[in-house]
């Protein structure tokens, strides 16, 4: 049963505290989520009582430690219905998540001339690793745009991809825009020419009801603290049969079967790739984290409140418009004429409102909207109506002050 | 006016304002109230690193003291600027050098822009007496 909004509040410590003296109204979530007291009861109960390390040594509290570690791993199996625990790997978080497999499919997977294809809403964390590969590998990058609604043009990428075109690399859901991506579509599409998919899943896994097989897609990558989890926790999820052909990023403790001056070999999956001591203290906190998430109702009369209010301002433009609001977020990224997003964000601090202005990891897309950053308000279901309202009425004093 | 009497200035008028929006509204005055800037002058070697927003800074030396201009993209960086030139512009390089910025503590300013403000709020002071420094 979905809790009332005064039963979820209750649970973020955070949402107690204020800012200047006025109550937080925390509208950064697409940036990191705020914690309820379940997760930081558990992240605090690993630190005091179960602090061993996993998976080497026979002692009580490294047998407890390691349990707790690998119910994580059945916990966010379950979570993305992956067809296998083996397939989820354990990372500092989406950019780990996404390097690492930039860096082992590259070895595997690419050789010189090969084509990669990222969208043009990416987040820097899906574009950077890409480039590095790329260059390493001499494969070259090329882009899906987005139209002016901030819609990816899928129409193009079936004549984008080409016989040397071997992953596509999307978000599920772009920081910037809050639009959902049509995953499944363009995985058929993937399919049908023989490429990967590589799922971008920050901002996606928060919103939606991800299913891995579902989706379709080949690998998809998240973090914890986006959603009510631990900071420093991420995942990488990917098919075995690809995982399996896959060399380690990373060389070290556990990550190896045998090692010998002649040479070493790796461990099965997904030991392979979690070489080194792992964060033993935050990688139990997804059990609490997923069992909050799943327990959040998603609030649509605000989005669409925000939505309306937000685009009957003059002189706003709302970048990521959809006339179809289902396949929205409540994550709205703007930039007002005449304003600094940098000068409406101070002004909004300084009435208890955090919200981020920049460019948002994501300067390609900034450079498409010709704009030198962007004003980006995100909310969570904890953020209530009441909240969403005086966002609106600070956000039009804001911008009276500043014209 | 002299180089501390400008800056006591600017204390006691800050000193009227309690809540820091209203400080705000300060600024935000002093930033539309400061003169247009030739656009021919916004070139790359007049943009102060370090700053989010942009912010151009133009020096001269007129009868051997530094005249600064400047301007901003964002508007409370253009009235944090403004105070700034305000304070400096008229003086000679050897008055900006033996200043230690204190007055700007009085103010507050440091604790109160936002973590990117204030390393802004750094490159530009750093600008003021790299002029300084170079025209001694």
């Amino acid at each position: 049963m979905m809790k009332s909004i005064d039963d979820i509040r209750a649970q973020f410590p955070q949402l107690q505290r204020t800012v200047y003296g006025k109550p937080l109204v925390y509208l950064d979530n697409a940036a990191t989520s705020l914690r309820p007291a379940s997760v930081i009861e558990r992240w605090t109960r690993s630190a005091a009582s179960q602090s061993a390390n996993l998976h080497r040594a026979v002692h009580c509290v490294a047998v407890e430690a390691t349990e707790a570690y690998e119910q994580a791993r059945d916990a966010v199996r379950d979570f993305i219905n992956a067809p296998e625990r083996e397939e989820v790997i354990f990372t500092s978080g989406t950019t780990h998540s996404i390097n690492l497999a930039a860096y082992s499919i590259g070895q595997a997977f690419i050789s010189e001339g090969d084509e990669v294809i990222v969208s043009e809403g990416e987040h820097h964390s899906n574009i950077v690793p890409w480039q590095l590969m790329c260059e390493r590998r001499g494969a070259s990058l090329r882009i899906l745009p987005v139209d002016e609604t901030g819609h990816i043009l899928i129409d193009l990428l079936p004549s984008l991809i080409s016989p040397r075109t071997r992953l596509v690399c999307l978000a599920h859901v772009s920081n910037v825009l809050g639009l959902v991506n049509p995953v499944r579509s363009i995985a058929d599409i993937c399919h049908s020419k023989g490429v990967m998919l590589l799922v971008d899943g920050a901002q996606g896994i928060v919103h939606q009801n991800v299913d891995v097989q579902a989706l379709g897609c080949d690998f998809y990558a998240f973090s914890g603290h986006k959603m009510y989890g631990a900071p420093g926790t991420g995942v990488l999820w990917g098919r075995r049969a690809l995982l399996e052909q896959m060399p380690p990023m990373f060389g070290g403790g556990e990550m190896i079967q045998t090692v010998s001056w002649s040479g070493s070999t790796w461990a099965p999956l997904p030991a392979k790739f979690e070489a080194g001591t792992q964060d033993i203290s935050a990688v139990p906190c997804w059990v609490p984290a997923i069992e909050v998430l799943k327990e959040m109702p998603q609030d649509d009369a605000l989005r669409d409140y925000i939505y309306d209010a937000l685009t009957s301002i003059d002189g706003l433009t709302l970048y990521g418009r959809s006339s179809e609001l289902s396949e929205k977020v409540p994550l709205f990224s703007f930039a007002v004429q005449g304003v600094h997003h940098e000068d409406l964000a101070l002004i909004l601090d300084k009435m208890g409102i955090a919200v981020r202005s920049g460019q948002m990891c994501a300067e390609p897309l900034m450079d498409r909207f010709g704009v030198t950053g962007m004003l980006r308000a995100s909310f969570a279901p904890y953020n209530t109506m009441q909240e969403a309202e005086y966002f609106v009425s600070s956000l039009l004093k804001a911008i009276k002050m500043l014209q | 006016m002299t180089l501390k009497e400008k800056q006591q200035q600017i204390i006691d008028d800050f000193s009227l304002y309690e809540e820091w929006l209203d400080k705000y509204e300060y600024i935000i005055e002093l930033g539309k109230a400061l003169p247009p800037f030739p656009e021919e002058l916004k070139t790359e070697d007049r943009l102060i690193k370090g700053c989010q927003s942009r912010v151009w800074l133009d020096c001269e030396v007129s009868g051997g003291v530094l005249v600064f201009r400047a301007d901003s993209d964002a508007i409370i960086t253009k009235g944090i600027i403004s105070l700034l030139i305000s304070v400096y512009s008229g003086q000679t390089p050897q008055e900006i050098l033996n200043d230690d910025f204190s007055f700007l503590d009085a103010l507050g300013l440091k604790e109160n822009l936002s973590p990117t403000r204030a390393g802004g709020l750094a490159s530009m002071i750093a600008t003021i007496k790299a002029k300084a420094a170079e025209n001694e």
